[in-house]
């Protein structure tokens, strides 16, 4: 049992490698500043189909066949398909991995499905199970609003400190090959309820949650901050990301300018209208494995600390009067 | 709804979320409402002059028809997909008036048409507006009560 390190964290002995990567954006995150580090900008919030999930899917299904082409891997060469999303009982993941015909198990981790999935996937290739993992995700702003919150036409202002849910897919192929990035080690995320309930304010819900994995991450490796180039939480947004910041303070935590969000990172808030930034699964993965990818592709970071952020809830608990839990699961990426 | 009493931490938390939380520019959005709603109530006191005018009928009766006009304008703004960006900046200006009902009732119409006509528009049309119907005939019922008791 030498893998585990403190209570929460695993070290991987045989870090595989983050092979490729697809992703594939909706027409508004392909006008964000990111937009260059996007492997597909899809003009059509339904990209060609009938409905918003059905949208979904076919652009989770092109992220998938994306990250495969880029390897030059063949479907049949994948030993496991691991994904999630938002909508209820995971219907994107599901339906595409019908599509796709792999040996698949679904996550819910809600947005932090991407780190999720990567942390698993890592720990069963390590545990020597199988030789190559298929790792995605995705959200849809408009299913999404739909399910969680308005129709997508109806006329409501929006919070100062709302989110947007972020439209796309991201898909990682994870295995032995090649000398890309590897993921050397995973936090686990505990469930944790800071009373938080109002459904609009999904950062500050997250906040402590990521703010507890990221403790548990240093305390249980023993290492301090100095360790890592760049640290980004999945989508805190401006709101969760000050709050994450205030508790990590507390614990005696500075991060200082090396901790960013992805759902900050993915739109220019100057000139896109997201209130406080982005959420969703998508911001993450469009974020991790478009630009964080790519960055140390070229060797502009060595060591970095991915922290997927989740809200637990759901219409039908926050209507009861329950709290929000959140969860937060972080791994650590390395440069091959 | 269930009330769960927060803990110490939970409440000390709770504290640290309202720092943070923006609040929205009340007086800019109590401005932008006043001067939309107007409008919204200006463009329908036109409806009332021109019916008057136009079908012969008294005041109140034209008031019938230019509501009509008002929820026709509200759904097709609503389905050109016009309506949620004019109330992003108007707020109650357009949803408090007869406007915001149509809006409340199409948007939904609209989006859960794939879902079919009966489990989808049919059921679930009234999703947002249902409330108002409901609250507003309890209270039309009691108002009517205490209106007979009193005579």
């Amino acid at each position: 049992m030498g893998k585990k390190a403190g209570k929460q964290t695993f070290e991987i002995s045989n870090p595989p490698t983050i092979i490729s990567t697809g992703t594939v954006a909706g027409p508004f995150e392909g006008q964000g500043p990111l937009a260059s580090d996007l492997d597909v900008i899809v003009s059509d919030i339904r990209d060609g189909q009938t409905t918003y999930e059905q949208g979904e899917r076919s652009m989770l299904t092109k992220a998938c066949r994306l990250a495969l082409d880029h390897a030059s891997h063949s479907i049949s060469e994948v030993d496991l398909f691991l994904a999630g999303d938002l909508l209820n009982q995971i219907i994107s993941s599901s339906f595409t991995a019908a599509t796709l015909g792999l040996p698949y198990l679904g996550l819910y981790g809600a947005c932090s499905a991407m780190a999720e999935g990567l942390g698993l996937g890592a720990m069963i290739l390590d545990g020597g199970f199988v030789g190559s993992v298929l790792v995605a995700t995705s959200s849809h702003n408009s299913a999404t609003e739909r399910q969680y919150r308005y129709p997508t036409e109806y006329g409501g202002q929006r919070r100062p400190y709302q989110q947007w849910t972020v439209t796309g897919a991201g898909a990682a192929l994870l295995g032995y090959t090649g000398s890309g990035p590897r993921i050397t080690a995973v936090t686990v995320g505990k469930v944790i309820d800071m009373g938080c309930k109002d459904p609009l304010n999904m950062g500050a819900a997250m906040a402590p949650a990521a703010a507890d994995t990221i403790a548990a991450y240093f305390s249980d490796t023993k290492s301090d901050p100095s360790s890592l180039d760049l640290i980004f939480t999945g989508d805190l947004g401006e709101v969760g990301l000050n709050l994450c910041r205030e508790e990590l303070a507390e614990a005696g935590i500075e991060l200082g300018d090396k901790l960013h969000d992805c759902g900050l990172m993915i739109y220019d808030r100057t000139k896109q209208d997201v209130h406080a930034g982005g959420s969703g699964c998508a911001a993450s993965a469009l974020v991790f494995l478009g630009h964080v990818y790519k960055g140390l592709q070229k060797k502009e970071m060595n060591r970095v600390l991915l922290i997927g952020t989740g809200s637990l809830h759901s219409p039908t608990s926050y209507m009861q009067g329950e709290n929000i839990p959140c969860i937060a699961h972080a791994v650590r990426i390395e440069r091959g | 709804m269930a009330k769960k009493k927060l803990n110490p931490k939970q409440e000390k938390y709770q504290q640290k979320v309202k720092k943070y939380e923006s609040k929205p520019a009340l007086f800019k959005n109590a401005f932008q409402a006043f001067v939309s709603g107007g409008l919204v109530c200006l463009i329908g006191q036109g409806f009332i002059d021109f019916y008057a005018a136009v079908m012969n009928l008294p005041k109140k009766e034209a008031s019938n028809p230019a509501v009509a006009t008002m929820i026709l304008i509200g759904a097709l703004l609503t389905a050109f997909g016009v309506f949620d960006k004019l109330a992003a900046y108007a707020g109650a200006g357009l949803s408090v008036p007869v406007t915001g009902f149509a809006n409340s009732v199409v948007s939904a119409g609209l989006e859960f048409k794939e879902e079919g006509l009966v489990q989808g528009v049919g059921a679930k049309i009234f999703s947002l507006a249902g409330p108002v119907i409901t609250f507003g005939v309890v209270t039309a019922f009691f108002v009517g009560l205490i209106h007979a008791l009193i005579r």
